[in-house]
């Protein structure tokens, strides 16, 4: 399903990882010595998967049948009607787990085999990673342990159980702020002395070269199959494509395949929680400053010190202080466009998604949704109908239903009659 | 003094050096440069002060924790430099140890400057490489600190050879693979690994992670220029936080055991 696809483009990174060079730009590796021969045999067996194509066509078969890839292309007409262009949703929502994120862990445990490696470690933060590397350990027949902020563990019980069910081990991380980034640093600490036997599955395109680089290569086909899908149904590219962006693994995933289309405008949408004028977001290219955080070059929240600040965002997907550094080399160009999307218009999104087409995204796609409708606007006042704006629905809602009842106040007999659209 | 005559004092007596950490800030700036000084007067011949950190990958649970305790009791960058330049007037050469986000964040060029304004001797640096440090570098080629990178077991020939080549002051090999803590028994890695770096430098070596008593001194102290303690300190005023005099005491106890494990190696 990835045939013909461009393998690089203008905006990838250097043999050391820097995206935009090594002064002004973004990437790099500021790790531990300990960990960098890991990183290298990584990148060496990263780079050779890549290059073989039975590796490839592996990773293709895997997709198809157990993940149930490709994901279609959705065109949501009523969508369209309300806002006068066409809207078109790349279904990750539908997804084995529920979400793009099954693409990047399929590929790393398919990678751990290739190295011989026989236990896999991974960072969550809502859960959602952490059941999806659960999922491809299981696949694989590898062990598999998953840290998680202990906030995280009992805000996603759920998640918890279902990690265990698939025979993975979870640790609560109460360190620092006990949430996602914490949880990060433990998987680090455990990597350091486990590493010749056990693969870091990485969740998002962050962290250390060759993280946001093998991470993008993992989840690249979510665009290479969009646009493909785009151009033998209706000729023509889109004329906007957006995503939301925590750590940003499902916006390079759409992003990567429309780099080098100039005539394409890209969107990624930060969660800007309370609202970025307020202490309470994770907006972080929006509002945060250079700095490195978790093995990269990238924007930060901090403070003047450089101490990581707390994020906040109602999608604990998304609630993230960093972010990759792709993302910052490509708001620092100019070629995508990044704003923040409050934690009230992300719902709204949510509600009118569910009402107008049937689907509950997750509250991080409902970001996507919320900003991408304003974008569309625009174009269908600027080119009328034909308009086109493709949105990645990178996960679907059901793990978010107890936040979206609180939120809405669901299943309160005073409020249910209440149409949560307004 | 500088480091390397440091090292080279504790070369000519025929023993290695104490290197002794501790955070800044805890139990609170000035009752950590209490405990630092008492680093000094039990025996310790260069001090490690650490920048505590949000993010610290590289440290165990007994650092983290005090790390921790000194952000929340609000410590910032310039009360890492006070005590800085508290523990350096007594004369012994005080290196920084820091993650290197603060540092980028307060400015490299300027932290150098200030650190040598400090009277501080140089930084130790557990996540930058030499090969992602030009501008550390030349910052502290200008201000003549030290630079002081990490080699693991792991480290390959070639980068034992980019990394000392890029140090001054002494290279920091870390004994084990894993965080920092103490551990009941040293490391069967540390051997080989202060052998291969001696191979490729000149620079004394000094071995950290896991030291935690005089007879594991003394067993680093038959191969090594320096044995570096960190966590075990830091154990030790966890373990007084109702009673400042009493863990003052007991840091000066570890020490004078530590300082006699470096010497009958």
């Amino acid at each position: 399903m990835t045939t013909e696809v461009q393998r690089t483009t203008s905006y990838d990174a250097d043999e050391q990882g820097w995206f935009g060079g090594a002064g002004e730009g973004f990437g790099g590796r500021f790790m531990p010595e300990a960990l960098i021969a890991a990183l290298d045999e990584l990148t060496v067996a990263w780079q050779d998967a890549m290059a073989d194509p039975a590796f490839v066509h592996d990773f293709d078969t895997i997709l198809r049948e157990y993940a149930g890839l490709p994901s279609p292309l959705f065109h949501a007409q009523r969508l369209s009607d309300r806002v006068g262009c066409r809207v078109l949703l790349k279904r990750e929502d539908l997804n084995h787990t529920g979400a793009h994120k099954i693409r990047n862990v399929l590929g790393q445990a398919l990678l751990t085999k290739r190295m011989g490696k026989t236990r896999v470690i991974a960072e969550t933060g809502a859960g959602q990673h952490g059941v999806a590397s659960a999922t491809a350990a299981a696949y694989f027949g590898l062990d598999c342990t998953v840290y998680m902020g202990s906030v995280d563990t009992r805000r996603q019980a759920l998640n918890v159980a279902r990690m265990n069910l698939l025979g993975a081990k979870v640790v609560p991380v109460d360190s620092g702020s006990a949430t996602l980034k914490d949880a990060i640093n433990e998987a680090m600490r455990d990597w350091v002395a486990s590493v010749d036997h056990t693969a870091y599955l990485f969740g998002t395109a962050a962290g250390p070269h060759p993280f946001p680089s093998l991470v993008r290569d993992f989840t690249r086909g979510i665009g290479d199959e969009a646009r493909a899908q785009c151009l033998e149904r209706y000729g023509v590219l889109p004329d906007a494509i957006a995503a939301c962006v925590g750590g940003g693994s499902n916006a390079i995933g759409l992003f990567t395949a429309f780099l080098d289309d100039a005539d394409v405008a890209i969107y990624g949408f930060e969660p800007g929680g309370d609202g970025v004028d307020t202490p309470r977001h994770a907006a972080t290219i929006w509002a945060g400053d250079r700095g490195v955080l978790h093995g990269a070059r990238t924007y930060v929240l901090q403070d003047e010190d450089g101490q990581t600040v707390e994020s906040h965002s109602i999608s604990a997907g998304l609630d993230y202080p960093g972010v990759g550094p792709q993302h910052a080399h490509l708001a620092a160009t100019g070629r995508a466009s990044y704003l923040p999307v409050t934690d009230d218009e992300a719902m709204q999104a949510l509600a009118l998604l569910s009402r107008t087409e049937g689907i509950i995204p997750a509250i991080e796609s409902a970001h996507a949704v919320a900003g991408a409708l304003k974008v569309a606007e625009q174009l269908a006042a600027e080119k009328g109908p034909e308009a086109t704006v493709l949105i990645n629905l990178s996960g679907r809602g059901d793990k978010d239903m107890g936040t979206a009842i609180e939120y809405f106040g669901l299943g309160d007999p005073e409020k249910v009659t209440e149409d949560p659209v307004g | 003094m500088t480091t390397a005559t440091a090292f080279e004092k504790a070369r000519v007596d025929g023993r290695a050096a104490l290197v002794g950490y501790l955070p800044a800030g805890y139990p609170d700036v000035r009752g950590g440069i209490d405990a630092l000084k008492v680093l000094v007067d039990a025996g310790c011949d260069v001090i490690e002060i650490g920048l505590p950190y949000s993010d610290p990958v590289m440290d165990g649970p007994t650092i983290q924790a005090a790390a921790q305790a000194a952000l929340e009791g609000g410590v910032r960058t310039a009360d890492v430099l006070r005590t800085v330049e508290a523990v350096a007037a007594t004369g012994t050469p005080t290196l920084v140890m820091t993650y290197w986000n603060p540092v980028e964040k307060y400015g490299v060029e300027r932290f150098a400057a200030d650190l040598a304004g400090a009277g501080g001797a140089g930084l130790i640096t557990p996540d930058l490489t030499p090969d992602f440090a030009p501008e550390w570098i030349a910052a502290a080629d200008a201000h003549e600190l030290d630079k002081v990178f990490l080699v693991a077991p792991s480290s390959t020939e070639e980068r034992i050879a980019m990394t000392t080549a890029a140090c001054r002051g002494f290279v920091y090999a870390t004994a084990v693979m894993g965080v920092t803590g103490a551990r009941t028994s040293t490391s069967d890695l540390a051997g080989p690994l202060v052998a291969r770096t001696k191979a490729a430098t000149d620079l004394p070596v000094g071995v950290g992670l896991g030291v935690s008593n005089g007879d594991q001194a003394a067993e680093i102290a038959a191969y090594a220029d320096g044995v570096i303690v960190g966590s075990a300190f830091v154990r030790t005023l966890l373990d007084h936080a109702d009673d400042r005099a009493a863990g003052l005491r007991a840091l000066a106890a570890l020490t004078e055991d530590l300082a006699g494990g470096v010497r009958r190696a």
